[in-house]
């Protein structure tokens, strides 16, 4: 593993590796010195083509922990929205010795065409790309999910993986990055996934996925779950036909009040509410969702931390990179 | 000028009987055994034997991107790039800019075309001025040009308003045109970026669905049939629009379907690299589809073998997948690819590739001296191929401006030896040779 | 480091007929050199008040727990549990950029903190001294001890650091081709009494 750039190729021991350095990661976070030299005198880029300042911000805190310099280039603000391709903006980037680039991308297979390309040196890390993955929030849901089972089980969370987990995940499963991530980082966990959207909102050839599909949030619920995790809906959404109404979403699809008493009816005491945030309030989570005990809402936030320092280590040091085989391109299928 | 001819030795026509053939003032002078004989002054021997001699190529569906995008190709790059592909007439698509709408602008290229000299180069009217689908092109003053145009298509663009397009089927009639089109309903297709699909699905890239396309077709043949017009529907690329096809032709409707050589051999899983030389539209589709194109073309339900060559600058495909040009170059790797798909698979012989490749095309776009049997007296438009050569598909050596080939390294048989067009070597030896001069021969 | 499990595993299943081995410190010999050891501690710091053993992973930490077992048994007052602690260095190591990546191993202090404190730093091997430098950063960042000193199980030589210990179990001069193996029942499994230190001729 050179780069990081999609769960869906992730090894369960790489997984695994993954989440428990992040548990002595997160160690450090305690600590009254929060900061490690393990990148001393390395250069992470920060390579934003979309706003996301919460995942920006996280990543930097991840870098600068481990002592690395940081450059954040906001391409959006910058010579790219003249016009500049993403191969010139990648090759001033080689051309200052960046050790990793940390790229979020409007495109899907951005950050992949980058660490394919030649273009640059620099191990890859996929900060989200269009609609098609966002492996470092997978993990730091999948790091969440874990010490939440450890804490119940009483047992260490090092080495554990989710097998036996119950997990749906509700919404615009169609456009989102996070519920492809999460899909194929939990089925190699061994978790067991239920996705829940209105039909129009899932993809077409869905069937393939390692997971069950439902239309029915409630009894999807009824079926036991150990973890509900809410997508956004994003606002361009809400016009286009994909559903009638905010409200009629909000009824069928949202975390509302009386679902979240369902899972106390259901004496399901242990599940948790998951969401990667920004929140819609009222539309896909109720407040009182967000707010309960059961919200894992800002732990996800603090352990991204951990898992991208977890990363950015793992990719900036020794094994991994030296052990990099570069992923060929498919051969050229032919049917006959 | 050696006026004298070409004696072409010991070739096998169509694939099947070996015979010489004597090429002299632009025609086929003779055929037959042992030709030394019928020399009359110098004429140049060429060695044809286990070469297979086919009539000269004919694309229907050639981007040749002059005048406007000169940048991506020129009529004289790429029509080179035919010669040594083994063409001897190409139909340039009107998405050019300005686009060709006007007789004016097909005059121009038609010109082009005649000045090169590699290749007999017919113009594609638009159907719609500017391809905006709103309003007709001047359809009539094109047919009427220098330019002769038969064939008219917004390729590129799906004439999508049905009253529109069958005005068009209708209007045509009147000098016996066709009308090309590019099927893809607008509505199904925003912003799409590939084969919807499991693919798509696992990529989140927005989906090109199959029914996009059918549903096009579907009320193309209809309208066809209601106004008893003729409609040629550019590459098709689903297992669905050949089922619709093959039905429309049971029902006597006057259609004729086309297929590209990368739509029949390459499938959406290439689009996991996401490396934008697979971005193409209509967009590389699933296994199935590619099995039953190539099962339509070996039954008829699909007449011909478009290119569908449309080359782009590096920079349009060296970015983000959502950001690049859809296309792919083709003329110089046509024959090979339908070599590899429908001859070495025995769905084919050289004679059904020369009905596919030339015979038919050249009909659909009413061209009287393209795809002729080669027999005396027809016009020496011929092409040498040797079926047991096999190359290394390298997009850097090659004529036309476009490096986006996504054979790109692959291995292929079939290379073109020689090009005859109007009686001239444009290609020899593999190799340009000389363009042909019109009225010096 | 010379002395990782893995690589421990790796030489005994991949031991070609020619490596020549040669056993250096018997289990025995280890149980007495841990006994000098701890006497040797509770002598310069003049008893056993805030004194600490902190082990480096993998294998300085079981021999800090047995210099634990062995303070607590000449002196009642030690609760060799309160003592005892594991300094994880990954993190502080110079040769990040070169060497297979090591997940990170937990760091684990006593309860009362390392301030004010004789920290001695437990390790099975001294060879070149980075893994020591990278564990006084290591220890910067959590504290400030008021005395810390370094005991090691074998000193093979081959300093790159202006580095000494101050307890040392057995001096052995090697070649710098030749490679240092300890085994410890607690991480490599097996009894006690396969216990041994080994050194391997290089190839």
């Amino acid at each position: 593993m050179r780069h990081l750039l999609s769960t869906e190729q992730l090894s369960l021991e790489n997984a695994i590796q993954i989440l428990d350095t992040a548990q002595e990661m997160s160690a450090v976070g305690e600590r009254e010195i929060k900061k490690l030299p393990a990148l001393r005198g390395r250069t992470v880029v920060n390579l934003f083509f979309e706003d996301s300042t919460r995942t920006r911000i996280s990543f930097e805190a991840a870098a600068k922990r481990l002592s690395a310099d940081v450059i954040n280039f906001s391409a959006k603000g910058s010579s790219v929205s003249k016009g500049e391709s993403l191969k010139d903006t990648a090759q001033t980037l080689e051309a200052m010795s960046a050790d990793a680039v940390v790229i979020r991308h409007w495109a899907s297979g951005a950050p992949a065409q980058l660490a394919n390309s030649g273009w640059i040196d620099a191990a890859v890390i996929n900060a989200g790309d269009g609609t098609h993955a966002h492996p470092t929030q997978a993990l730091l849901d999948a790091f969440t999910m874990r010490a939440h089972w450890a804490k119940l089980a009483g047992t260490s969370s090092v080495g554990a993986d989710l097998s036996g987990m119950r997990v749906i995940i509700v919404g615009d499963v169609l456009h989102s990055r996070v519920a492809r991530s999460n899909v194929w980082l939990l089925r190699t966990l061994g978790a067991h996934v239920t996705l829940v959207a209105p039909p129009t909102l899932l993809p077409v050839g869905i069937e393939h996925w390692p997971c069950e599909v439902s239309y029915d949030l409630d009894a999807a619920l009824e079926k036991g779950v150990d973890a509900v995790m809410m997508l956004r809906v994003q606002a361009e959404r809400m016009n286009a036909s994909f559903f009638p109404s905010t409200r009629e979403y909000a009824r069928r699809w949202g975390f509302d009040d009386s679902r979240l008493a369902k899972l106390d009816a259901l004496n399901l005491k242990d599940t948790i509410i998951m969401h990667p945030g920004p929140m819609n309030r009222g539309l896909e989570i109720s407040s009182a969702a967000a707010d309960s005990p059961r919200s894992t809402v800002l732990a996800q936030v603090r352990n991204g931390v951990s898992v991208r320092m977890a990363t950015l280590y793992l990719l900036l040091s020794g094994e991994m990179r030296q052990s990099h085989a570069p992923s060929p391109l498919p051969s050229v299928k032919d049917p006959s | 000028m050696t006026s004298s001819g070409y004696l072409i030795r010991s070739a096998s026509l169509l694939g099947k009987e070996t015979a010489d053939i004597l090429v002299r003032d632009g025609v086929i002078a003779a055929v037959g055994q042992d030709l030394s004989a019928e020399i009359v002054g110098q004429a140049t021997v060429i060695d044809a034997t286990n070469l297979v001699a086919l009539p000269g190529m004919v694309d229907l569906h050639t981007h040749l991107r002059e005048p406007g995008r000169e940048d991506a190709e020129t009529v004289e790059t790429g029509t080179r790039a035919a010669a040594l592909g083994g063409f001897t007439a190409v139909h340039a698509m009107a998405n050019s800019s300005p686009v060709a709408d006007t007789a004016g602008v097909v005059e121009q290229v038609y010109t082009l075309g005649r000045e090169s000299g590699w290749v007999d180069v017919r113009p594609v009217g638009a159907v719609t001025v500017g391809l905006a689908g709103a309003q007709l092109a001047e359809l009539g003053a094109m047919a009427d040009s220098r330019a002769r145009v038969r064939v008219f298509s917004d390729d590129g663009i799906c004439v999508s308003d049905p009253v529109l397009m069958r005005r068009a089927l209708e209007y045509v009639k009147a000098f016996d045109g066709v009308i090309a089109q590019h099927a893809q309903e607008p509505r199904l297709t925003e912003g799409a970026q590939m084969n919807e699909g499991e693919v798509s699905a696992d990529l989140g890239l927005a989906g090109w669905p199959a029914v996009a396309e059918e549903s096009i077709i579907a009320r193309d043949v209809l309208l066809a049939q209601h106004v008893g017009s003729r409609l040629h529907v550019c590459h098709v690329s689903t297992a669905g629009s050949v089922e619709i096809i093959r039905w429309a032709k049971e029902r006597g409707i006057s259609v004729t379907a086309e297929v590209t050589p990368h739509h029949l051999l390459l499938t959406e899983e290439l689009v996991r690299s996401y490396n934008p030389v697979y971005k193409v539209n209509p967009p590389l589709r699933a296994d199935a589809d590619v099995h039953a194109l190539r099962a339509a073309l070996a039954d008829g339900t699909i007449d011909i073998v478009g290119t569908d060559h449309a080359p782009h600058p590096s920079e349009a495909k060296e970015c983000e997948w959502a950001a690049a040009a859809m296309g792919m170059t083709g003329l110089e790797t046509a024959l090979s690819v339908v070599q590899e798909t429908m001859i070495e698979t025995n769905l084919m012989t050289w004679a059904d590739f020369a009905r596919v490749t030339s015979t038919t095309p050249a009909q659909i776009g009413q061209l009287a001296d393209q795809g002729r049997p080669l027999e005396v007296g027809e016009p020496a438009n011929i092409v040498l191929v040797d079926p047991a050569a096999r190359w290394t598909v390298d997009p850097s050596a090659m004529a036309t401006k476009g490096r986006n080939s996504p054979f790109a390294g692959l291995q292929l048989p079939g290379k073109v030896i020689a090009t005859f067009f109007n009686g001239h070597p444009t290609v020899l030896s593999g190799m340009l040779n000389t363009p042909y001069r019109h009225g010096a021969n | 480091m010379t002395n990782s499990s893995a690589e421990y595993e790796a030489v005994q299943q991949n031991s070609a007929p020619l490596t020549v081995s040669r056993v250096v410190l018997s289990a025995g010999d280890i149980e007495r050199a841990l006994t000098r050891i701890a006497y040797e501690i509770l002598e310069s710091n003049k008893g056993s008040a805030n004194l600490l053993l902190l082990g480096i992973p993998r294998r300085g930490y079981p021999l800090a727990q047995r210099l634990a077992a062995k303070l607590a048994a000449s002196d009642p007052g030690i609760d060799p549990a309160a003592i005892v602690g594991q300094l994880d260095v990954t993190m502080f190591r110079d040769d990040l950029a070169q060497h297979p990546t090591r997940a990170p191993q937990r760091t684990e202090l006593p309860v009362s903190g390392i301030d004010g404190k004789t920290v001695v730093l437990v390790d099975d091997v001294l060879y070149s001294g980075r893994t020591i430098r990278a564990a006084l950063d290591a220890l910067v960042d959590l504290g400030r001890p008021r005395v810390v000193r370094l005991a090691v199980l074998v000193d093979r030589g081959h300093r790159e650091l202006p580095i000494r210990a101050d307890h040392v179990g057995k001096n052995l001069p090697t070649s710098s081709t030749e490679k240092v193996r300890v085994r410890l029942s607690e991480i490599d499994g097996g009894s006690a009494a396969d216990d041994q230190v080994v050194i391997e001729a290089g190839a």
